[in-house]
């Protein structure tokens, strides 16, 4: 079990609060992706966002959460194309690559070796009884990482985005209707109130 | 090996293809990945399939992983390569290009505005999806209070939630779960 993990960079000792935020270099990203995809068991977003916004300040809540956004509403593994969108953000084509390798490369040697395991022994029961444990735990880091995605709609007092938010888990959650259909009536609905919530704040 | 003829090939296709249509994620591609390994291409059986998923599961890093593992069983290292690229490459393709272009016209209004509105939807999702994860993992009244207890201390505290999954596999270890 790795033992807690010191961030790679600490901020800088002197920084107050809204500072500017540090480039992260090369090696850095590469490193960075690698490590949150090495924690990550049952999910990487929890990671992901304690790497890049507790951890280094490289991007504020709210810009995480834009980013996670577009990235979730794009088709495809949501945290392969945030790693690659955050690093290339930083350091273009060459940050993209870093961080994607970061992320898929190390974990794939740890899964290949797992499925050679399984090839040659293939009970795996004893495995499965403690991935349902570690799942529980899994699905609770998964809720914490929601509540700390709402805390900047909470500060900003968005009545209307904490009414889609909560719309959505319902109708998809609770209700369980099919996701292409909410999101055809959420998308337009969240947008129009965006663009009327911004007007009002301009008049 | 399977029975056609070039098996890296058929890997690539399915899941460059798959990658492209697969909103939401990798586990909302699980059904479609079920569908084209077991019924279309007969690659694993039923029950290699589910063995396949709980070690993606179970080994870090992303979901994704999944695909990685259908391919190795497929074709071994370069069956495993094959697929992960080919379910990754495209979309972060796409992925890198939406994002240059909305950097690119940051101060425009559209994209801001779009982008500042899918904020609670992706969020309330994310709350979805875990509310039927946890209805598959918590089938107990002790597995409830492990994910109550790693969503406080994850959201109250700064310890490291290693500790938490941690804690969760020696329970389920031990087969209190």
């Amino acid at each position: 079990m790795p033992p807690e993990s010191p961030p790679v960079a600490t901020p800088a000792p002197d920084a107050s609060a809204p500072s500017p935020p540090h480039q992260p270099g090369l090696f850095e990203l590469f490193l960075a992706f690698a490590k949150m995809s090495l924690a990550g068991f049952g999910g990487v977003l929890v990671w992901a966002r304690r790497s890049i916004v507790e951890q280094h300040h490289w991007m504020t809540p709210e810009e995480f959460n834009e980013t996670f956004a577009l990235c979730h509403f794009l088709p495809g593994p949501n945290i392969v194309n945030l790693s690659v969108v955050f690093g290339a953000r930083f350091r273009g084509v060459a940050g993209g690559l870093a961080a994607f390798a970061g992320l898929v490369g190390p974990p794939m040697v740890i899964a290949t070796v797992l499925a050679a395991l399984y090839a040659r022994y293939g009970d795996i029961d004893i495995l499965r009884r403690t991935l349902a444990g570690v799942a529980c735990a899994a699905v609770g880091l998964l809720f914490a990482v929601v509540l700390k995605m709402m805390m900047p709609l909470l500060k900003r007092r968005d009545v209307t985005g904490l009414v889609i938010l909560s719309a959505v888990f319902v109708a998809i959650g609770l209700i369980r209707w099919p996701l292409q259909i909410v999101l055809l009536v959420a998308i337009p609905l969240s947008i129009a109130t965006t663009v009327l919530a911004r007007r009002m704040v301009k008049a | 090996m399977s029975s056609e003829s070039n098996p890296i090939a058929a890997l690539v296709w399915t899941f460059g293809l798959m990658s492209l249509f697969a909103v939401g994620g990798a586990n909302s591609a699980i059904p479609e990945m079920h569908r084209a390994a077991v019924d279309v291409h007969h690659w694993l059986t039923d029950k290699q399939f589910a063995d396949v998923f709980a070690i993606s599961q179970l080994s870090p890093g992303p979901n994704v992983l999944i695909v990685t593992l259908i391919g190795y069983s497929v074709a071994g290292v370069a069956g495993a390569l094959a697929a992960t690229v080919a379910m990754c490459g495209p979309t972060a393709l796409l992925a890198y290009y939406v994002s240059r272009f909305l950097d690119r016209s940051r101060e425009a209004r559209w994209p801001a505005i779009i982008q500042a509105a899918l904020v609670p939807l992706s969020i309330g999702l994310m709350a979805a999806s875990g509310l039927i994860v946890a209805q598959t993992s918590d089938q107990s009244w002790i597995a409830v209070l492990i994910t109550i207890a790693a969503a406080a201390l994850a959201f109250a505290t700064r310890i490291n939630p290693l500790w938490m999954l941690l804690a969760g596999g020696l329970l389920g270890f031990a087969g209190v779960v």
